[in-house]
């Protein structure tokens, strides 16, 4: 059955554009994948490793600037901005992780200072001549595939989804890896796990560089999906807790937890989108699930399928 | 650079600082007796800001005159809260805590946006564009008002702390929760208590800001990271050193802005932030650990 799922989820993301071929199905399917993928980068470290984080967004935004300033200002095709923004997201998360933890913080101040430096970034994107300052960086529509401008949104499609199941690939791999095994130790007890002999400081600073690529990436997608950014949307907050959202509502340090999720939270906001045009419904409902999750069902709802399992075992 | 445009400056620094200190210090009376992040902090701020906006809007009630009302009101509030929600899911990790007054503040935000929309709001008194004389500066009188009000309320709270029985029973929860208990002080109630005090002062400050400044549903975030940063600074924890680190804060964003222009000026608190994280996270005034 676990062996299945991973092929099975492989083949339904495959098949959903063709099952389900509105524009609109198809827009619902790419939100879905990309919190997940950003959900998932937030996961490696916030789930994984127990760093939680209160500003990915940092790495978000550098991703999504990363391309589309390449773009812009050195004409550098999108598709090689790419794995510019994710060694660019990389680094930014290794140096936050080098200071940070070389400083010692941890738990709440960790979330604290990852906050700061999400803020310090939109300030400086707000205020520089190369990011656009607070006008932001529109995208000149030029669609073709190979400008990472897909004439539909089945393209769109296909490249979100391949990065959401490398990403699925990278939890799976960390579940199964020493790496990850060593990140679930300095979950658990960091002090214990230094005592076994586990560089803690160096094996945090990786999970955050991993991390922070991810997350960038997904960056990245999202400048070329909507051809605009400006700070707000790249550093702000909002990035950072839809991140944490989808991951601690599906299940932290799970692997199929933020596709659940995201997948969750997507249907709800479509769904309160419908029924009234007053902003903040959904998010309400978030908020409340989040507080509820944490008081009564602390790996998140990927736990309701196991309990189902245990009870039929 | 003038003397004058950097004085002038400097006490508009000031005069900023004082109106944090008061957000400031209940967000550290908080961290210092239960020891738990309030996220929620910014959030409660801006409800007790648009509680001042109706009353003066719906039922005519100048912002001083409500200040009693709003300082009651946000303590039966922050005292229910505690008592409903943090202190029945505080079981565990400090972590957690955290994440569940971000829920918090993520619900309280969208029910403001949902239920008064995200327009700006702004309220006018007869008071609001009168001007002082301080100096070289010419500084509007609902802020100078509220730098004097919220120093006095800030001494008074310190007092109170100091002074009081209900301030000793804080104090000994703070300091060593089982022998609170083995005494006789029922911890879980002082606990919501000292919670529900930090929440009374964002209702005063809320009637202190209002006159002179706006309220959005986000408006919360600008002093969450300013109250964070002041009380990181001051030594989590620490009255006086929030009061201190409310000044300063308020004199380098000022300072900052001066400097490096509006824009790029912001930087000048997370810059502070971090530095203070990284190299003295116990703070200029905390014990240390």
């Amino acid at each position: 059955m676990n062996r299945l799922l991973p092929l099975g989820l492989i083949l339904l993301v495959a098949v959903y554009p063709f099952i389900f071929d509105s524009n609109f199905a198809i827009n619902f399917g790419i939100l879905v994948l990309f919190f997940a993928l950003i959900g998932q980068s937030w996961n490696i470290a916030g789930g994984f490793a127990g760093q939680l984080s209160f500003g990915h967004a940092a790495f978000f935004g550098i991703g999504a600037y990363c391309s589309t300033i390449l773009q812009l200002r050195f004409g550098v095709n999108p598709w090689l901005g790419l794995p510019a923004s994710v060694a660019g997201g990389a680094l930014a998360g290794a140096l936050i992780a080098l200071l940070s933890f070389r400083a010692g913080l941890r738990g709440s101040y960790f979330a604290l200072i990852t906050l700061a430096f999400a803020e310090a970034f939109r300030i400086i994107a707000n205020s520089l001549a190369i990011t656009g300052g607070g006008v932001g960086l529109l995208i000149p529509m030029q669609r073709s595939a190979a400008n990472f401008q897909f004439p539909s949104r089945i393209g769109f499609y296909y490249v979100i989804a391949a990065l959401a199941v490398l990403s699925i690939a990278v939890a799976l791999w960390l579940k199964r890896s020493r790496f990850g095994a060593r990140l679930a130790a300095i979950r658990e007890n960091e002090d214990a796990a230094r005592a076994l002999g586990i560089d803690t400081f160096r094996e945090k600073v990786k999970v955050m560089a991993l991390s922070g690529g991810m997350c960038a990436a997904g960056g990245t997608f999202y400048a070329q999906y909507y051809l605009y950014i400006d700070p707000a949307v790249a550093f702000g907050v909002d990035k950072s807790v839809e991140m944490l959202l989808v991951t601690m509502i599906g299940g932290a340090g799970t692997v199929y937890g933020p596709l659940i999720g995201s997948l969750l939270l997507t249907l709800v906001g479509e769904v309160t989108r419908n029924l009234t045009e007053a902003q903040g419904l959904s998010l309400i409902i978030y908020g409340c699930l989040l507080v509820v999750i944490i008081g009564f069902l602390p790996n998140g709802l990927v736990e309701l399928f196991r309990m189902r399992r245990r009870r039929r075992a | 650079m003038d003397a004058t445009i950097l004085g002038a400056a400097a006490i508009n620094g000031l005069l900023l600082g004082g109106s944090y200190a008061l957000v400031a210090v209940g967000l550290t009376l908080i961290y210092g007796v239960l020891h738990i992040i309030n996220f929620a902090h910014g959030s409660l701020l801006m409800l007790a800001m648009y509680g001042v906006y109706f009353l003066l809007t719906k039922a005519n009630v100048d912002p001083y005159a409500a200040l009693p009302l709003m300082v009651a009101a946000m303590f039966a509030g922050g005292y229910l809260l505690y008592r409903a929600v943090i202190g029945r899911f505080s079981h565990g990790k400090d972590e957690n805590i955290l994440l569940i007054t971000l829920g918090l503040a993520i619900v309280l935000e969208n029910i403001a946006l949902f239920f008064f929309t995200g327009d700006t709001q702004t309220i006018t008194v007869s008071y609001s564009y009168e001007m002082v004389a301080l100096g070289p500066a010419l500084v509007p009188l609902p802020k100078l008002v509220s730098f004097l009000a919220s120093l006095v309320l800030c001494g008074a709270l310190a007092l109170f702390i100091a002074r009081t029985d209900a301030g000793k029973a804080i104090r000994a929860v703070a300091k060593e929760r089982h022998g609170a208990r083995l005494v006789g002080i029922d911890v879980d109630k002082m606990l919501a208590v000292a919670y529900g005090i930090g929440i009374a002062c964002l209702g005063a400050a809320a009637c202190l800001l209002m006159p002179s400044f706006y309220v959005t549903p986000t408006v919360g975030h600008l002093f969450v990271i300013v109250a964070f940063t002041i009380v990181v600074l001051g030594g989590m924890g620490s009255f006086v050193g929030a009061l201190l680190g409310a000044l300063i804060i308020g004199l380098t964003e000022s300072l900052a802005g001066l400097f490096l222009g509006e824009a790029l000026g912001q930087i000048g608190i997370p810059l502070v932030f971090i530095l203070i994280l990284l190299f003295r996270p116990t703070g200029l005034f905390g014990a240390g650990k």
